[in-house]
């Protein structure tokens, strides 16, 4: 157990983070003791991942101080903190994957004999430290042929090979299965009892009240306070994250259903081509998808739409009589989708907010083929101000703009198609809490006026705040349906961990 | 809390919007007129209409072949192959008509019917197969060139002094200020640039097939994800590119009489890919505007002039010096693109 009277092992006073315009972190200190479980919680944007950079030697800190073993230190880049023994295991894992395991834990630290690589000594040492975290394959091994859950241990096993004292894990079991997942606890609890520290940021309450010695919470770039061991509970930590009621936070209003928007049967993705799912949507409902990252959530909505075309099954919409094979069909069909990485896949990043807005409607305006200016200066005008989208006016490129308000430009230009059906995907990822509530709100208007939703989340609090229904999936199939009244972190978690109980109604 | 007001500082952000979106223009323009004063400072013979006719002319053929690259870079992607298609087309033309008889509208049909075709062939193998833009059309500049070769036997291909009405269109010139001894006549060649500039200036601002050009050139997904076919437009650029190669080599081979397989047409796409460049194509794609490709391809001719012209014993190192001019606007363009990016980053962005 961590001694209560030794300085910590790494702490923070007063750091804060300005962006631009934007406060990402605000006066936060906290400490994190020898063979510690601290677990960081709070929404996306509240300022964790800022904080987590800032303690591996990403970023460095517009203000405050940084201490390892009490000492002030100040760390230009990433080696000085490996140095100081603080390793950050991104969320994205950052493997060479065309590398075996041996290369990449001793990437860029390769021992030399004569000069040369000395393969035999890290084969050797590779495999001490796969044995720490209880990874049973040859240091030879080709990185890209484990699954995703052994590449995490591997990053973990290179982290102990630095000899960190105090590992951050960002989301570690996002995209593992449960059975990863728990041999990934056991190898924390192992490290803990060796007197390593671990940061450990999750969205999962349930792991956090399994693994955590105290919580840490922020919100908004603020520390709003910490909870100890024993008064670790989902409510306790819920509220604290949110700030406040979260029934007031997410509208919680029934909608009235009308018809059947969609009825998807036997659909098979391309991610998945073996795992057929069948279900359906009515109008002005709001279905929200779970499971976990790689459970095949992102895929079904990007066939839905017809960007992953469907290689079988049937999909029924009042115009479509079988799946949609471009977007385009799925656009004329009334079917749009908010993509996962708006900056990838929603947004021309170089053109202007007019233009990206006008970007779907062109074609239905089109005058002989030439561009139709007044109705681009009109949904321009109608959009920005129906979601508030807030800019230096209509010629401003989008890169410049904000997170919150990038997705309402992703979303007006939807909008502007008079959407039938209306699929998102991580709706609300790196936007701040007030662009956040503009969203939800806007769900709900939507979905009043008749536009079914699918929305995919990894944040239960969503799932839980804006579903009349959720589905969750697990590896590639519709794991169970969940009425309203049915959804909770427990029933959500064992579907998508595929413990559950088998499907129900979807 | 709401969007502001049109018209309140949308002016501002008008002005600044046009200034970056010509800015490239202007610099280029500048650039050309800064070459043309030194030149014109440095020699007299600069200034003759003889040689503003012919640098007019030269412009506009390298101009048609700079716009074709242009489409293709606007899609993010690259055209090796416009050397080789000219010269194919170069010496196809002479000897379709002449060796072989066809009418002239059958030989310049069946030419523009390869150079669509040539054009779409990269375009599938980039789309449909996924191959990179850069390996396709490496072969095709191979290709295209060893066929030349092949189907004239590496012989010189001409028209003799036949075919005059047709070269024409080529070597014209128009006496738009009288026909006085030494006056300025207009290169007939000008005329075919402006149509073409003009027709694909439209094409690219003011049709939605341009917009689509411009938005999968700066982000394909996204432009997937809007609902645009983005393989067709690729592949429209493609032909665009390969067509407009067809048209200037036929020009080419019409003005000098006389297409060499082995060497004609060397080196085009590098004039043609520098002039679009210069001109403000980003090679990343999404960006370019036809006026300034024209303008470029002005630079790149007029500078060559001024190195014959002034710095007769600098021809051997041309190729260097253009190299140098076209790396350090490069250099300049991108300071200044950091520039404009740290000041933005310094105002408050919502």
């Amino acid at each position: 157990m961590p001694e209560n009277n030794s300085p910590p092992v790494l702490e923070v006073r007063h750091v804060g983070k300005q962006f631009q315009s934007v406060r990402a972190l605000d006066d936060v200190s906290l400490g994190i003791l020898a063979g510690e479980v601290l677990a960081v919680l709070g929404e996306n944007g509240a300022g964790k991942s800022t904080l987590m950079k800032i303690l591996a030697g990403v970023q460095s800190p517009s203000t405050g101080e940084i201490f390892v073993d009490g000492q002030l230190v100040v760390f230009a880049n990433v080696e000085q903190a490996l140095q100081a023994g603080i390793s950050l295991i991104h969320q994205e894992l950052n493997l060479a994957s065309n590398l075996s395991v041996g290369a990449n834990i001793f990437l860029g630290r390769e021992p030399r004999r004569f000069g040369l690589i000395d393969n035999c000594r890290i084969e050797r040492d590779a495999t001490k430290y796969l044995e720490m975290v209880g990874l049973d394959v040859s240091p030879r091994t080709i990185v890209g042929r484990l699954s995703i859950g052994k590449q995490q241990l591997v990053e973990i096993a290179k982290a102990l090979s630095t000899q960190a004292r105090v590992l951050i894990m960002d989301e570690p079991t996002s995209s593992l299965s449960q059975h990863e997942t728990e041999t990934l606890f056991g190898v924390v609890k192992n490290l803990r009892a060796q007197g390593v520290s671990v940061i450990y940021i999750s969205h999962r309450l349930r792991e956090v009240e399994e693994l955590a010695d105290r919580v840490v919470v922020l919100r908004d770039g603020c520390f709003v306070g910490q909870i100890l061991r024993d008064e670790i509970r989902h409510d306790a930590m819920v509220s604290m994250m949110v700030g406040r009621d979260v029934s007031k936070f997410y509208h919680r209003t029934a909608h009235s259903t009308g018809d059947e928007v969609l009825r998807v049967e036997q659909l098979r993705t391309p991610a998945y081509p073996a795992h057929a799912i069948s279900f359906s949507v009515r109008a002005g409902e709001i279905v929200g998808v779970a499971g976990l990252v790689g459970a095949g959530r992102s895929e079904l909505l990007t066939t839905l739409f017809g960007v992953t075309p469907a290689v079988g099954g049937s999909m029924k919409t009042e115009s479509l009589a079988r799946p949609p094979r471009t977007a385009r069909e799925a656009i004329e069909a009334g079917i749009v989708l908010v993509p996962e990485d708006r900056r990838l896949a929603g947004l021309v990043l170089g053109m202007s907010v007019k233009q990206n807005l006008s970007l779907a409607t062109l074609r239905r305006e089109m005058r002989g083929g030439f561009l139709n200016r007044e109705a681009e200066n009109r949904v321009c005008e109608e959009m920005t101000q129906q979601l508030r989208i807030k800019s230096a006016g209509g010629d401003q490129i989008v890169q410049v703009l904000s997170g919150g308000n990038q997705q309402k430009v992703v979303l007006g230009k939807w909008l502007a198609t008079e959407p039938r059906l209306l699929l998102m995907d991580e709706p609300t990822r790196g936007i701040d809490v007030g662009a956040k509530e503009e969203i939800y709100r806007l769900m709900h208007e939507l979905a009043g006026r008749g536009v079914a939703i699918v929305f995919v989340s990894s944040e239960m609090e969503e799932i839980f705040g804006l579903s009349d229904r959720a589905l969750v999936m697990h590896e590639g199939r519709i794991a169970g349906g969940l009425d309203r009244a049915e959804i909770s972190e427990d029933a959500v978690m064992q579907l998508a961990t595929g413990t559950g109980r088998t499907p129900a109604k979807c | 809390m709401t969007g502001k007001e049109p018209g309140a500082d949308s002016l501002l952000s008008r002005i600044s919007q046009k200034l970056r979106a010509g800015g490239k223009v202007y610099g280029i323009l500048g650039l050309l007129i800064m070459i043309c004063v030194y030149t014109a400072a440095s020699t007299d013979r600069f200034l003759l209409s003889g040689n503003i006719e012919n640098l007019v002319h030269r412009t506009a053929l390298f101009g048609i072949l700079s716009i074709g690259a242009a489409f293709v870079i606007i899609t993010g992607g690259i055209d090796l192959s416009i050397g080789s298609v000219v010269c194919l087309v170069g010496v196809l033309l002479p000897f379709l008509l002449t060796k072989h008889d066809w009418t002239v509208p059958a030989a310049v049909g069946a030419i523009l019917m390869i150079s669509l075709v040539i054009g779409l062939v990269h375009g599938l193998l980039v789309t449909k197969l996924r191959l990179q833009p850069f390996v396709v059309t490496l072969c095709g500049l191979l290709f295209y060139r060893g066929l030349a070769r092949g189907i004239t036997n590496d012989q010189s291909q001409g028209f003799g002094s036949g075919f005059q009405e047709l070269r024409l269109i080529a070597k014209g010139r128009i006496p738009i200020l009288g026909d006085a001894e030494g006056a300025f006549q207009l290169p007939a060649t000008t005329l075919v640039l402006i149509v073409l500039a003009i027709v694909a200036a439209v094409f690219l601002n003011k049709t939605i097939y341009g917009r689509y050009l411009l938005a999968l050139g700066n982000n394909p997904e996204a432009a997937r994800y809007s609902g645009i076919n983005t393989d067709r437009m690729v592949l429209l650029a493609y032909a665009i590119c390969s067509m407009l190669a067809g048209v200037g080599g036929m020009l080419f081979v019409l003005d000098i009489n006389a297409a060499q397989p082995s060497d004609f047409g060397n080196f085009y796409e590098l004039y043609a890919i520098a002039a679009a460049v210069l001109g403000g194509c980003s090679l990343r794609g999404g960006e370019g505007s036809i006026i300034g490709v024209v303008i470029g391809s002005a630079v790149m001719v007029v500078l060559s002039n001024t190195i014959n012209l002034v710095h007769p014993n600098y021809q051997n190192v041309e190729f260097a010096i253009i190299g140098a001019v076209i790396l350090s606007g490069a250099v300049v363009d991108e300071l200044v693109r950091r520039w404009l990016s740290a000041r933005r980053a310094g105002m408050k962005v919502g």
